[in-house]
Parts: C-alpha cells; sequence; structure tokens
C-alpha cells in the first residue's frame, strides 16, 4: 500500500518533470502563438483582479489593525506603516495572491484542458494543424508567468493603502508621511526577491495547472480530480518555493 | 445500402500487419486494411475492439507499435511533423464526441482549421468557405452560436462541417451515429451519403450501429480479436454462419 502510493508520487513527479521540459524544449521555438498569448493575459488578469484587489486591500487593512497593539505595548506605534510594509511586501502579499491565483487560475486550467482532453478536442486541435502544446500549454503558462508577478505588484500597492487606512483608523497620518515612511524603510533588497519568487509562483501555478488537465483520464470525474489535484499541488508547490526562496534569500543574505 | 463497385480504383489508405498494444492489452495484432478512392468502408466491431485506435493510427494521433500505413501514398509513421499537417488537410476526421471547441462560436471553429493549415488567409475567403460549409450540412443559421447551444445531431453536423471545409480527399468517421436519436442517425447517415457523392470523398467509417452500416456501406470490415476478421458487403456479411459475424446481423 505504502510502496504503491509512493510509486504513484515518483511517477506523478516525473511526469511532470517530462512536461516541463518539454515547455522548455518547445517554449522558445516558433510558431508562437500570441493572439492566444494575449487572450491567456486577459483571462488571467481579468478573472483575478477583482479578487486580488479585495483580497489586497483586506490583508493590508487586517495585518495593520493587527500590529498596532503589539506595537503600542513597546512604544514603536510611529514604526507601524514601516513593519506592516516589509511583511506586506516581502511575505504576506506574494504569498496570499498566489495562493488566490493557485485556486482560481490552477483550477481554471486544469478543468479547461482536462475536458478539451476527454472531449478530444486536443486531438481535434492536432488534425487542424496545430501543436495543441504550444497552443494551450506554452501559451498558458507564459501568460501565468507575465500576469501572476503583475498581479502581485498591484496587490501590494493595494494593500499598502488598506494599511493607510488602517493606521488612519486610530490616528491621523496623512498619505504623504505615511508613504514617507513606508519607501524610507522598503529596500531593493525587500522588493526584488519578492518580484523574483513571483515569477517562480506564476511557472509553477502555470505548469501544474496545465500539466494536470492535459494528462486527465477518465471522463468527467477526472476533470473535476485534475482541476481539485491542480489546485492542492499548486498550494503546496507555492509554499515550497517561498521556503526555498527564504533560505536561498538567507544564505545571499539579502533577505 | 450502397454498391460496391470500388474494388478497381486505385487504393487511398493502404495498412499492412499493423499491431498496437497499450500494456497488456493488445489492440491490434496484424491487421491489413485496403481503402479504394471513393468507397465507403465500414470497420464494424465491438466496443474496445480498437476500431477508434486504428483510425487515430491512420492520422497520426496515435503511434503503431509494427506495420506500414500508407494513407495517400504516404507511409504515416515515417512523417515529419510538417509533413503529417500537410497529410492532414487531405484527410478529414469526424470525431465521435464532435471534438467542437467549446469556448468558440460555430464560425470560428470552422475558421480555426482554416487559419491553421494557412490555406486561406483573406477575411472574405475564410467567410466564404465557412458560409459554404454550413450550407451543406443545413446549418447556416448557427454561424454565430457557441456549441453549447446546440443539440447533438447540430453539433455532429458542425463538427461534420468543420472536416469538410478543407475538402479533403478521405473522411475518417469515429461512430458517427453515437449517442443520436434513430431520426437523426439517419440523417447523418443520408449526409455521409450526399458529402461522398457531391466530393467524391474516400471514407473510413467506425461504427457498431447497424442501421448507418447498412445504409452507408460499400463494404465492411469486421474487427475482430485485433484482426481483420471477416469482409464483404452487407449483404454478403448478413448470410454468414461464423457466430462471431452472425451476432452483429441477428
Amino acid at each position: 500500500m505504502t510502496s504503491n502510493v509512493l510509486d504513484n508520487f515518483l511517477n506523478e513527479i516525473g511526469e511532470l518533470s517530462r512536461f516541463m521540459l518539454r515547455f522548455f524544449r518547445e517554449g522558445f521555438k516558433p510558431r508562437y502563438e500570441f493572439a492566444e498569448f494575449s487572450r491567456q493575459c486577459f483571462n488571467i488578469g481579468n478573472k483575478t483582479l477583482p479578487l486580488v484587489a479585495i483580497t489586497g486591500l483586506i490583508m493590508g487593512l487586517v495585518i495593520t489593525i493587527q500590529s498596532q497593539p503589539s506595537l503600542q505595548a513597546f512604544g514603536a506605534e510611529s514604526w507601524l506603516p514601516s513593519v506592516v510594509a516589509v511583511s506586506l511586501v516581502r511575505e504576506i502579499v506574494p504569498v496570499i495572491t498566489a495562493l488566490i491565483c493557485a485556486g482560481k487560475i490552477g483550477s481554471s486550467m486544469g478543468a479547461e484542458l482536462g475536458s478539451m482532453k476527454v472531449t478530444e478536442q486536443i486531438d481535434a486541435m492536432e488534425v487542424s494543424g496545430t501543436n495543441p502544446f504550444k497552443y494551450l500549454v506554452v501559451t498558458r503558462v507564459f501568460a501565468a508567468i507575465l500576469m501572476i508577478p503583475l498581479l502581485i505588484i498591484l496587490s501590494d500597492t493595494i494593500a499598502l493603502y488598506g494599511a493607510f487606512l488602517g493606521v488612519n483608523m486610530k490616528q491621523v497620518v496623512s498619505f504623504h508621511l505615511f508613504s514617507n515612511q513606508v519607501f524610507e524603510s522598503l529596500s531593493f533588497g525587500d522588493v526584488l526577491p519578492s518580484i523574483i519568487k513571483a515569477f517562480f509562483f506564476g511557472f509553477a501555478i502555470g505548469i501544474i495547472g496545465c500539466f494536470k488537465g492535459f494528462s486527465t483520464t477518465n471522463g468527467t470525474q477526472g476533470v473535476g480530480r485534475a482541476a481539485n489535484s491542480a489546485v492542492v499541488t499548486s498550494i503546496f508547490v507555492v509554499f515550497i518555493i517561498d521556503l526555498m526562496a527564504a533560505q536561498i534569500g538567507d544564505i545571499l543574505s539579502i533577505l | 445500402m450502397t454498391s460496391n463497385n470500388n474494388s478497381n480504383e486505385p487504393a487511398v489508405i493502404q495498412i499492412k500487419g499493423l499491431k498496437k498494444s497499450f500494456g497488456a492489452n493488445h489492440v491490434l495484432r496484424n491487421f491489413h486494411l485496403e481503402l479504394h478512392q471513393g468507397e465507403n468502408l465500414v470497420v464494424l466491431g465491438k466496443s474496445g475492439s480498437g476500431k477508434s485506435v486504428l483510425i487515430k493510427c491512420l492520422i497520426g494521433l496515435l503511434a503503431p507499435d509494427a506495420g506500414s500505413i500508407k494513407v495517400l501514398g504516404d507511409e504515416v509513421p515515417e512523417l515529419s511533423h510538417d509533413a503529417l499537417d500537410k497529410l492532414r488537410v487531405k484527410v478529414g476526421f469526424l470525431f465521435q464526441s464532435n471534438a467542437l471547441y467549446d469556448s468558440m462560436t460555430v464560425r470560428e471553429n470552422l475558421e480555426f482549421p482554416l487559419r491553421r493549415h494557412w490555406i486561406k488567409t483573406t477575411k472574405e475567403s475564410v467567410n466564404e468557405l465557412v458560409r459554404h460549409a454550413l450550407t451543406d450540412v443545413g446549418l447556416i443559421d448557427t454561424i454565430d452560436k457557441m456549441p453549447a447551444e446546440l443539440s447533438g445531431g447540430m453539433r455532429k453536423r458542425i463538427a461534420l462541417a468543420r472536416t469538410l471545409i478543407l475538402k479533403p480527399n478521405i473522411i475518417l468517421y469515429d461512430e458517427p451515429t453515437t449517442g443520436l436519436d434513430p431520426i437523426t442517425s439517419r440523417e447523418i447517415s443520408n449526409l455521409i451519403l450526399a458529402i461522398q457523392k457531391k466530393y467524391n470523398t474516400s471514407s473510413i467509417i467506425i461504427s457498431h450501429d447497424m442501421s448507418c452500416v447498412k445504409l452507408t456501406s460499400n463494404r465492411i470490415i469486421m474487427l475482430i480479436d485485433g484482426i481483420c476478421y471477416a469482409t464483404g458487403t452487407y449483404a454478403e456479411l448478413c448470410q454468414s454462419t461464423d457466430i462471431k459475424v452472425k451476432q452483429f446481423f441477428d
């Protein structure tokens, strides 16, 4: 039983690695599917933007409201904008936004490609002179790599505005003073690693969503399983990447 | 039932010694087939007997384990990706599940193979071909609808229109009447015959719907136990005393 689970797990890792290799092999060769890539960018941005924006605002508000009493106890209330800004930009916003994208984009890719697989649409595409891997997978993965960092940057901005609102709930701080404190506290070493890991989050969410969809079997039941598995695996991998980024950052002393 | 008068015509598809297995499951073992110009050949067999695998090997969607597959003179397993794409323009494929793209309108579904094969590039010529193909299947009114808005029979006709739009020499039908009511099923069978007459196509029809088989076939091949078990016209096979053949016609 345990050996079966281990076999399946190792098989899955092997298949995913082969899928990733195929992505790197085919992703940079012509024919480039610019129209489909733009459509996927629009889909990812359009579908996720409202959710990411609202969550960003709430994250900023909540973190500020919850940090205020602790800092007040140490007489360090004036540090509130700096502390909140660093924790939001370095860790909270990238991870929470990536988790939202894993749920929203990962499941959508898994379900859409899975359903195309079981209804033979992928075969039909191949018969129509299209490389389905390039048309469906490469475009989606590149769209996720591009759009998820952009969504994270947007969410960072909205979260900082949420933090400004949170600070102003109990005291009056001008936006000018708040933003001055935020930008003084944020260094290049806070922003860059967060953006670099956002690209990895995008790649992981895109490739796992597509892999699960592309390897769907067992009809409509398999489609549901693919969507579910895409979300669970993406979330897990987002945390792994975050852990690795923290470790690498620590070693390079930029975090 | 159409008569078999194509045996003197040149062969457009020749399969020799085709073998295909999935693990321990030997689906096709030394299978032979020949399709002549203008012929409607029905491949008859039980579910899971390897009929769909056979036509997927023909179009290069599956690689055979052994054997020769010649389509319009090209040895399919040896073709490069580009050469296979060129061949696929001449070979239409009607999928069992229709395989219409859910996210596209009927018009976009029909335009897709034209644009991908770089056949027509001007908007007017693409539009003209789309309207012509839809008129052929009697569904010009559905041009701006989504596949989800159409009935099963209509979706099948649209899928057929998408197959026809490239004006193929050969059409492969994978269970064209599955899941349809008897009336729609008959309409689709008649449409297959009409298309054959109009475009002089050669077809392989995978089916176990006996009314479709009777109506459309010039010749039948019985795919049993992975081999070409029996061959003949509908009338000839009807009179067979072999129990494995007889069970289909009783």
